[in-house]
């Protein structure tokens, strides 16, 4: 098993007053090093509208490359703006992942919109940054990635990775809606898409990580993390309705390849989980490994899926 | 081109529809048997919030188009399952006959929020000789892409040459119509192609020049290989104001390619306009060209997008 020591919560948006565009929430977050500092992208909330229902924009915060629970400094502004009418992302930028591409920054992110008979469908843009990923612009108003036939909604979660000069793009995709306590609740899976450019995507249309939990288990954030000739990846889990519930929520998974198609999944080595009590104590989710100066870190979102924040975590010894 | 109108052809209130239909027989699409012509259209029921839900029914003529055979007693496939891009609606089912298979391609179309509709187009088989059909997935085989944001529908496929090239529409921008403070959509007509069927590339251009403004609204197209040249007819209209009035509704333009994707649009040559009174005097739309035994046709809708029925033209000779 790794061992996580548990380094606290390094952001809490729900501190920072006076930023209508964030109130709350601070969720996925990913990891961009810089020489002096390291940037965070994380997906925030404005208050919810007369309706209860929120929008999502993407944001950061740099941090103190010395010590990652030092906060320098956070963006003025949303990365990005919200889609036109009509648009896949009008409603919602969350995920975001990042990579550098020459002198480039490109943003894959997950865009939502709203839906009549269900809550949302989402499907995964593409925003590329020329001022060091202050802020972006979309290559277009629609998707790189949308619905297909074996894809049918929920296309989300993007994790995007280049191994030995090709491109892949982890990501979710809703297999079906069903009834949830409240509402209709959407069943997702981690699936991978190959590519040599980073525009045109050869899905491998496949589910790449086998459930535990049930058929209708959830799986986000597949977060693939190279180290010792092996691809690690940690993602997160959870019930499919009433995950609300302590007991159903989210918790951290962990799957290892070699070849980055087929993965063997085993969740007792992923040494991370809920505290007994505290910030992270109901659910943790969302991991985004790093490593930094010669050590592995990970962020993880806590209770309520990020509403107050993410946390830190690092690994003690090696991922092999 | 001189054509001879038919007249209409079909009229839903003459006859008995799956689900009890009593209006809507719109985009007529055609799988040609050895005795008898199927028409697929698209009908319409309520759902408990009032809105409209399009169908696929047929309507089986013989080969003079004077008489009505059989009309399916079913629907002839599902709409989509909860969440999914064909929940709320399929219009049109375009149908190819590829060797011994008979494939629908599915205008399906969903509920949004912040606009009314967005669409995307699906893949059906059929096992029954077009009876029923039944879908290989419950996503789209052609959806929004970065340049193609939203609104793909309107599929038309033909095979040539072992591959299979699609066209269909794909929106472009919602604008907000002032007057009656709604906000009204623009689409234009574009070409994918594949060898599988099920992975198509797009060719990723608006492939017909606009002739009334960049706001233009272009349709349906339908498109006949013959003798080496494709022959595209389509509608068109203005995005705002088409429902009242006469002048700005659908019509009918055409166009002219060597390899289907370059496009020579020349309306004036097609012929085909809104007659002085009757069923097709304020609009016509969704057509859908045909070859049956040497003779070149296009079925199509008139009034108010085709809730009365369709019609038939007949070409005078070539193109």
């Amino acid at each position: 098993m790794f061992n996580w020591e548990k380094l606290g919560r390094v952001f809490d948006p729900t501190t920072i007053k006076n930023v209508p565009w964030m109130k709350e929430f601070a969720q996925a977050p990913c990891t961009l090093v810089f020489d002096d500092f390291v940037r965070v992208y994380f997906s925030c909330r404005p208050g919810p509208d007369k309706n209860g229902q929120y929008v999502s924009q993407t944001a950061f915060v740099d941090l103190n490359r010395k010590n990652l629970l030092n906060i320098i400094e956070f963006s003025n502004s949303p990365i990005l703006n919200l889609g036109a009418w009509g648009t896949f992302d009008e409603f919602g930028i969350y995920p975001t992942s990042v990579i550098r591409n020459n002198n480039e920054i490109w943003a894959y992110y997950g865009g939502w919109t709203r839906c009549e008979s269900v809550p949302y469908n989402v499907s995964i843009g593409l925003a590329i940054s020329k001022n060091d990923g202050e802020t972006f612009e979309r290559i277009g108003n629609g998707p790189v990635i949308s619905y297909s036939l074996n894809e049918p909604m929920t296309i989300s979660g993007p994790k995007i990775r280049r191994y030995n000069g090709k491109w892949y793009l982890f990501y979710i995709a809703g297999k079906k809606w069903v009834p949830g306590l409240t509402k209709p609740e959407s069943v997702f899976k981690i699936r991978l898409a190959v590519s040599d450019d980073g525009l045109t995507w050869e899905r491998h249309d496949k589910d790449i990580i086998k459930n535990v939990l049930e058929e209708d288990e959830c799986q986000a954030s597949p977060d693939v993390f190279y180290s010792n000739n092996k691809y690690h990846m940690f993602f997160c889990y959870k019930y499919s309705y009433d995950f609300r519930n302590k007991e159903r929520g989210y918790r951290i998974g962990y799957a290892v390849s070699t070849d980055l198609i087929n993965w063997i999944r085993d969740d007792s080595l992923v040494g991370i989980d809920v505290s007994a009590d505290g910030w992270d104590s109901e659910m943790i989710s969302y991991p985004n490994v790093f490593e930094l100066d010669g050590e592995i870190y990970m962020f993880y979102l806590g209770n309520q899926v990020g509403k107050k924040g993410f946390g830190l975590a690092k690994l003690n010894g090696v991922l092999k | 081109m001189k054509w001879l109108k038919f007249g209409r052809i079909f009229d839903p209130r003459e006859h008995k529809l799956p689900l009890n239909c009593k209006n809507f027989t719109q985009s007529p699409q055609t799988l040609i048997f050895e005795n008898f012509v199927r028409i697929y259209f698209s009908t319409r029921v309520r759902d408990e919030t009032g809105k409209y839900l399009s169908h696929i029914a047929f309507v089986d003529m013989d080969k003079t188009f004077s008489r009505v055979l059989k009309i399916s007693e079913k629907m002839v496939i599902d709409l989509g399952v909860l969440g999914t891009f064909d929940e709320h609606g399929i219009f049109p089912l375009n149908i190819l006959r590829d060797g011994d298979k008979i494939y629908g391609y599915i205008g399906g179309w969903n509920r949004r929020v912040s606009v009314t509709i967005d669409g995307a187009i699906g893949l059906a088989i059929s096992h029954d000789n077009g009876e029923t059909f039944i879908r290989l997935g419950d996503g789209p085989i052609l959806s929004a892409s970065p340049n193609e944001p939203f609104l793909i529908g309107d599929p038309f496929v033909l095979k040539i040459n072992d591959i299979f090239n699609m066209w269909y529409i794909f929106g472009t921008k919602w604008i907000l119509n002032e007057k009656e403070q709604i906000k009204e959509r623009i689409y234009k007509i574009g070409h994918a192609y594949s060898y599988d069927n099920v992975k198509y590339t797009k060719t990723n251009k608006n492939i017909i020049a606009d002739k009334l403004n960049e706001s233009e609204c272009q349709a349906l197209p339908t498109i006949l290989y013959h003798k080496g040249q494709y022959h595209m007819v389509f509608c068109y209209r203005e995005a705002i104001g088409f429902r009242q009035e006469r002048n700005m509704a659908y019509r009918l333009g055409y166009a002219q390619s060597v390899d289907g994707v370059e496009w020579k649009r020349d309306d004036d040559q097609l012929g085909l306009n809104v007659s002085s009174e009757g069923w097709d005097s304020e609009m016509l739309c969704y057509p859908h060209l045909f070859q049956l035994d040497n003779r070149i046709y296009l079925l199509y809708n008139g009034n108010q997008f085709g809730k009365y029925g369709f019609g038939l033209a007949l070409l005078d000779g070539e193109f």
